[in-house]
């Protein structure tokens, strides 16, 4: 993607948008990106604890704004990774401290004072303010979706809302994808979710337990070895115009499905 | 960085994350500056204790975060930066 400023969005709640941007944020620098996320949802911040930089949060964007502080004092420098930063949401404001004209400023300062190649942009869920917010700077999205009808649905919404904010590069990330259930024919696939969007995926994440686990100790899973970790990889590799294929998920995995597959069985 | 693979549980971990940050955010109290104060202040104990093992841990009680300063004072310990 071409865009230096991406909004990860999704209209629906709880399909995995910090989960995409602690990940996709962390693969970026991994890659050599100097890279910074920023939480928008005021009053309800959640990348800092996804990320597992909460102990470290002394100054918020908010703060930034009013003056409190420089930017270089709210932008937390990930130790794990090198040039990847959090910039913080406020706690204990609301939406309506944040104006998307000033936000737009911040993050023109971010990309021209501080030199960042890459901002990723954490929307709040849902399509009001803080959505418009997170999205006033941007000229690329990844909407995260995952393979079912509500979530389906608040995308298609939230593309039209994008497209008519002039944002124009738009990529799909199907995420939560259970590889069994595809086969079987009772989960959209992501040549479904094209059909019906009309939008390119640029990466699918299956369901992975790991993700949980990563989460608990707040290390993003791109850091560790799992699954999801390396679609999300794939996914930041394909985002920087990488050709990287779409791998084959095992679906019959297990103890038995090994022995059948040594004895030739189906 | 992996050593929850041999410890399993991580929850244990998320559960003490979790408790530690509700009671900053109850608090309205950023998490950053508690540690910046408890390095603050263990940097000001390692000047007068050089060699001790002095330690200051952040823990969660009820709705409070409270500071608990180890300082063992010992004073045959060879740094005398004190006057």
């Amino acid at each position: 993607m071409d865009a230096k400023v991406i909004v990860v969005t999704s209209g629906k709640g709880g399909v995995g948008k910090t989960t995409t941007t602690a990940n996709i944020g962390a693969a970026l620098a991994k890659l050599g990106e100097k890279v910074v996320v920023i939480d928008v949802d005021v009053g309800l911040r959640n990348l800092d604890v996804v990320m597992g930089l909460e102990s470290r949060v002394v100054f918020d964007l908010i703060d930034v704004l009013e003056g409190k502080c420089r930017m270089s004092q709210a932008l937390i420098r990930d130790k794990r990774v090198e040039n990847l930063h959090l910039l913080p949401a406020s706690q204990t404001r609301d939406k309506d401290a944040l104006d998307p004209e000033v936000f737009k400023e911040v993050v023109r300062g971010l990309i021209e004072t501080e030199g960042f190649d890459r901002v990723l942009i954490d929307s709040p869920a849902g399509i009001e303010s803080g959505f418009r917010t997170a999205a006033a700077p941007a000229t690329g999205a990844l909407v995260v979706v995952n393979p079912e009808v509500s979530s389906v649905r608040d995308a298609d919404r939230i593309i039209g809302l994008l497209e008519a904010q002039q944002i124009n590069e738009i990529r799909l990330v199907i995420n939560r994808l259970r590889p069994k259930m595809v086969a079987s024919g009772n989960m959209l696939s992501e040549a479904d979710i094209l059909d019906i969007l009309g939008v390119k995926p640029i990466g699918v994440v299956p369901e992975d337990e790991g993700i949980i686990v990563s989460t608990n100790i707040g290390e993003p899973a791109v850091l560790g070895k799992t699954r999801a970790g390396e679609a999300f990889m794939a996914t930041a590799r394909r985002l920087k115009g990488e050709d990287v294929p779409y791998p084959k998920f095992d679906v019959e995995g297990g103890f038995m499905a090994a022995l059948r597959r040594l004895f030739g069985g189906a | 960085m992996f050593s929850w693979l041999k410890r399993g549980r991580t929850k244990e971990t998320l559960k003490d994350r979790l408790e530690l940050v509700l009671a900053y955010d109850r608090a309205q109290i950023p998490p950053g500056k508690v540690e910046a104060l408890r390095n603050d202040l263990l940097e000001v104990v390692r000047k007068y204790f050089p060699t001790g093992q002095s330690s200051i841990e952040i823990e969660q009680r009820g709705d409070m975060v409270v500071l608990l300063a180890n300082i063992p004072i010992d004073e045959n310990a060879q740094g005398r930066s004190k006057p």
